[in-house]
């Protein structure tokens, strides 16, 4: 233990050690918030210790898209008024977010859990790709938007996953690859650029 | 004093997660061999590094010396190989070849000459359809170039010179070995008369030489079963894209 830690009372440095283990949480800010919480009331603290534990009590994978929910099948998927017949296929559980920002789409969503990564040993049968097919095959789906990150294990899972569900005749589309808003032609790569200017649109 | 910022050309390796939005990049340079080095922002949309450090991206960089790790502080793309990421197999291709490279070179050595052989690779594959071969080439151009040049004139063992006919190749002896030092040993197995051929003449010519060679199905298999056991042997581990070229390669032949 630090020698710190010798002259502060056990509970105390006990929160402190485990404040430490947080990512992006020195030394310093934990005995900064370790103190913060000693002189908060009691209530503020208890809230804090049950959200924490809630996380990993009522939390589990929704068992249609696997998102993480704490209902299930999760509110996106109960959601009657979404549109059931579009799936978006994600790489992460935080990738619906963004999505879910924009306000423009209203079907339902699919996550893999990963992203195909054959120097890290991550193949096609490590994502949940089979429950997608399952999905596909039960289930009056007409789209596919793969919506997995625009990167080279993106492109080939996207790839991959085209080629598994295009014979069961649903459209598969692919999120656009552009410039991103507020951006610069100057510093755009060739990859994006030609890919905008394949995708250009009339106006 | 010597600047902290240098130029140089390089093709991305790898790439990993770094931080928040940084990437932590492994290049192959022209000028100092495999460097690694951060990426800052590379994951942010707006990021003028990110498509010019994805990989298999061939790049002309600026960098700064780190204590650790140098930085990337420019990037624009020479090459980007469109064609070998429209394609599932090519890049399936492409991910063994980086592993290849990050498994046969260390940190900060200079290699000119296997860069150059690098990028003429990624350069046929994105310009023909004869994907193995390309590899294949590699290869045997790798091993010749990293100092494991198979021996494929004389017996590896006795040193006999090889007849036409049965003969044999082992990894562990490093070349191939005659009928009478072959059949006894439990690692070798069989090479073909025409295997050796091919071979041999891949050490000596250039990729368009080698095109001009006609391979067999059974040929073209027999040299690519040849080549991953040696490279296995030499790595002591089999590299871990293999398994999803070859996945890929059963299910399209299923497919037809």
């Amino acid at each position: 233990m630090n020698s710190d830690f010798l002259s502060t009372a056990k509970p105390i440095s006990r929160l402190i050690e485990e404040l430490h283990k947080l990512p992006g949480v020195g030394p310093k800010t934990a005995q900064r918030l370790a103190y913060h919480l000693l002189q908060a009331p009691p209530e503020k603290s208890r809230d804090l210790a049950e959200a924490i534990l809630g996380i990993k009590e009522n939390l589990r994978l929704c068992s249609v898209c696997l998102n993480i929910t704490d209902s299930d099948p999760c509110g996106i998927c109960a959601d009657e008024t979404r549109d059931h017949m579009k799936i978006c296929v994600v790489e992460e559980p935080i990738d619906i977010l963004p999505l879910e920002r924009t306000r423009k789409y209203r079907g339902l969503y699919h996550v893999l859990h990963g992203v195909i990564s054959p120097g890290d040993g991550i193949k096609p049968e490590d994502l949940r790709i089979r429950e997608l097919l399952d999905r596909l095959g039960s289930n009056s789906v007409t789209e596919v938007i793969l919506a997995t990150n625009p990167n080279v294990e993106g492109e080939a899972t996207s790839m991959y996953i085209q080629r598994l569900v295009t014979p069961l005749g649903i459209r598969v589309t692919r999120l656009a690859r552009g410039l991103p808003f507020g951006g610069d032609l100057e510093y755009a790569d060739d990859v994006t650029l030609s890919r905008a200017l394949e995708g250009r649109q009339e106006m | 004093m010597t600047s902290r910022a240098y130029q140089t050309e390089a093709i991305i390796i790898k790439r990993q997660k770094f931080g928040e939005a940084d990437r932590l990049v492994t290049l192959f340079t022209s000028d100092f061999g495999k460097v690694r080095a951060i990426a800052k922002g590379a994951m942010r949309p707006k990021s003028k590094l990110g498509g010019n450090v994805e990989l298999l991206t061939h790049s002309q960089l600026m960098l700064a010396r780190g204590r650790n790790l140098d930085i990337i502080t420019q990037a624009q793309a020479i090459d980007n190989f469109l064609p070998i990421r429209d394609s599932l197999e090519l890049m399936s291709g492409g991910f063994y070849l980086t592993e290849l490279v990050d498994a046969f070179t260390e940190e900060n050595v200079e290699d000119r000459e296997l860069f150059d052989l690098f990028l003429n690779t990624l350069k046929e594959m994105a310009a023909s359809s004869d994907m193995e071969r390309a590899l294949r080439y590699f290869e045997l151009r790798l091993l010749n170039h990293m100092g494991y040049r198979p021996q494929l004139q004389k017996c590896a063992n006795c040193s006999r010179q090889l007849e036409p006919g049965v003969n044999y190749f082992s990894p562990h002896q490093g070349g191939a070995l005659c009928r009478e030092c072959g059949y006894p040993d439990m690692s070798a197995r069989t090479i073909s008369v025409n295997a050796l051929k091919v071979l041999r003449l891949w050490l000596q010519c250039d990729f368009t030489t080698a095109c001009r060679v006609k391979l067999t199905g059974n040929l073209s298999r027999e040299i690519k079963n040849l080549m991953r056991e040696n490279i296995r042997y030499l790595l002591e581990k089999q590299l871990k894209s293999i398994e999803w070229m070859d996945q890929l390669n059963s299910e399209q032949k299923n497919h037809a």
